[in-house]
């Protein structure tokens, strides 16, 4: 049976419109006029246990509206959830005490004190024994090499270290389902990586389910087999990353840096310029022949820098929900807004 | 029995985060006498400029009294910003963490604001005991092992009964985006109508019995009669009755007007 399963979820919004101007704001104070938003628009999946499944979308996709229902934070509109056998929005104790949403955003701990006081807090709540609380917190600790900073009040540590603290809060009563909204979210390449590295070991050893938001495609390669994503408040894909990057990146963003003065004119059968900015230039290659050009651009021209990368996850998205839109999938009358970034 | 350690850890976490401020805390507590001793003079001159030995039928020896008494009683009923709190955490989101956790918000709000009281009285005894000392002359003897208890139980009352009644405010949070100016008059007007301004037998007949029908005269104003030894047995069981009954009737507004504003909240996206 699913950990997780989701049939046909929507939530709409109500949201006021402010009008401009004075005369109509006074008349808006006798008759407000309000506009519904389909945050999450019949989306239907599920989640089988220890699976680690990457949740993406622009931002106001609906993705972390769905985190919300998945945690029994707000209510949908319509639609059947069931999280192990609960139903989120009951807030049952017993479901409570199996999940954690860990938002890369907001903080849980207490700003002036140590997260150690913050850590024996969880405890309690989560009525947490003696021992297990002990090992897990080394374990933690140890694998995100905090062990000195649990001491020191939360408001002196830098982003990087709060974040895992709050990992390790979010951890330490063992919950089976892990919602993660972006978890690295300006933080540095080591923290990054280090918070990774805990997420997948965790999820080795323990079988833990994990849907993570992130707008890092890093995050995304490193930690998730399955992509799930969303758009306008519709699933427009759900399966391996590879396919999205076969499917709809099927070139990668060389970057290059010509000597002074030496940038030829044109890039004719080279590939697609995306922007020139002298003496730099990016072109959109092929992916199957990014090293065979490179070589050969690298042979003909005096280039002082070379870099190559996948497109941003954004433009990933973008080409895919546009293509989405084309075949007649996506929702109608907003297609002016997908891939713009 | 988890449950009390749960709340007790909360209060114990509670207790530490107050003193990473204890310079700050001491200095306000402390300056918080000095309105004592501005009052008690302030009744002096109104006892001289009006020439007389009683203002209503209260000599300004129990003027003094009633005024010393309501301080300790204030200090029970009194929830500084805990309205505002509230409403903060649910207009920015700090609701959130509550509802994820295994936790009851109010439970949690409860055994928060009892820590910051201990913490309070632990301060504030020192000086209180200096005051009270200072004006021993205007003071009723020692009460009695009886009238102690029931001191006791009106104040440990009168301090849910102001909790439960700023929670109330502090839930409109759900409804509207600003309660500060909301809770200031609400706060002032308990100020004057709880009894912490002037004892409430002072006011015309007609307006004191409108106002003893009010939850706030049971905040401040009956349980310092009760310290002050002016009740008899009868009348004070009468006002803890009384008490009782408007925490019952907050405490389950309180759950009402939360399960609603939950519904709410959820509705516009938390």
């Amino acid at each position: 049976m699913s950990v997780i399963s989701v049939a046909n979820l929507r939530k709409t919004y109500r949201v006021h419109i402010k009008p401009e101007g004075l005369a109509a704001s006074i008349k808006a104070l006798f008759r407000r006029r309000y506009r519904t938003i389909r945050a999450v628009d019949g989306i239907d999946f599920c989640i089988e246990r220890g699976e680690m499944v990457g949740f993406l979308g622009p931002n106001g996709a609906g993705k972390t509206t769905t985190l919300k229902i998945l945690s029994g934070l707000i209510y949908p509109s319509e639609g059947a959830v069931r999280v192990l056998d609960f139903v989120p929005w009951e807030r049952a104790n017993a479901y409570r005490r199996q999940f954690a949403l860990l938002m890369g955003q907001k903080n849980q701990l207490w700003w002036d004190l140590p997260a150690a006081e913050s850590f024996r807090l969880h405890k309690e709540i989560y009525a947490i024994e003696d021992g297990p609380f002990q090992r897990v917190l080394g374990e933690l600790v140890e694998l995100l090499g905090v062990t000195e900073l649990t001491h020191q009040p939360v408001r002196e540590l830098s982003l990087g270290e709060r974040m895992k603290m709050e990992l390790i809060a979010a951890l330490l009563h063992s919950p089976s389902i892990l919602f993660l909204d972006e978890p690295t979210i300006g933080l540095d390449v080591v923290a990054q990586a280090s918070i990774r590295t805990c997420l997948r070991e965790y999820n080795r050893d323990r079988q833990v389910t994990m849907l993570i938001t992130s707008h890092y495609m890093q995050d995304i390669e490193a930690l998730t087999d399955r992509v799930m994503v969303i758009n306008h408040g519709k699933l427009v894909h759900d399966g391996p990353l590879q396919d999205i990057i076969d499917r709809f990146a099927p070139y990668k963003v060389v970057k290059l840096r010509f000597h002074d003065g030496t940038m030829p004119e044109s890039f004719d059968g080279v590939g697609e310029v995306l922007s020139v900015n002298p003496p730099t230039v990016t072109l959109g290659l092929p992916r199957e022949a990014v090293a065979q050009q490179a070589a050969k651009l690298l042979a003909r021209f005096a280039i002082d820098d070379i870099s190559v990368e996948d497109p941003p996850i954004e433009d990933v998205i973008g080409r895919m929900y546009q293509e989405g839109a084309s075949a007649g999938e996506g929702p109608t009358g907003a297609a002016s807004e997908g891939g713009a970034r | 029995m988890t449950m009390i350690r749960k709340y007790g850890v909360i209060f114990r976490v509670a207790l530490a985060e107050r003193l990473v401020y204890r310079v700050d805390f001491f200095v306000s507590t402390f300056l918080r006498f000095i309105p004592i001793i501005t009052t008690i003079l302030l009744w002096r001159a109104v006892f001289d400029g009006a020439g007389e030995t009683e203002v209503g039928d209260l000599t300004y020896t129990q003027m003094v009294s009633y005024y010393l008494f309501a301080m300790i009683a204030r200090a029970f009923g009194s929830m500084p910003g805990l309205s505002t709190d509230v409403a903060m955490d649910i207009r920015e989101g700090g609701l959130r963490k509550y509802l994820l956790q295994p936790v009851d918000y109010m439970g949690y709000q409860l055994a928060l604001r009892a820590a910051h009281k201990l913490i309070y009285y632990v301060m504030a005894a020192a000086p209180y005991a200096l005051v009270f000392w200072m004006c021993r002359r205007f003071l009723p003897g020692w009460p009695d092992a009886d009238m102690l208890s029931w001191s006791i139980l009106s104040l440990v009352l009168a301090f849910l009964l102001g909790f439960s009644f700023n929670m109330l405010i502090g839930l409109l949070g759900f409804w509207f985006l600003e309660v500060n100016s909301f809770a200031h008059v609400v706060m002032t007007a308990q100020y004057f109508l709880s009894g912490h301004m002037f004892p409430l037998s002072l006011l015309p007949d007609g307006v004191q019995s409108v106002v003893t029908l009010l939850p706030f005269a049971y905040e401040t104003y009956y349980p310092s009669l009760i310290l002050l030894q002016r009740l008899e047995t009868p009348e004070i069981m009468e006002v803890v009755a009384v008490q009782l009954l408007w925490v019952v009737v907050l405490f389950a507004a309180i759950r009402v007007v939360w399960a609603r504003g939950l519904r709410r909240y959820a509705a516009y996206g938390g």
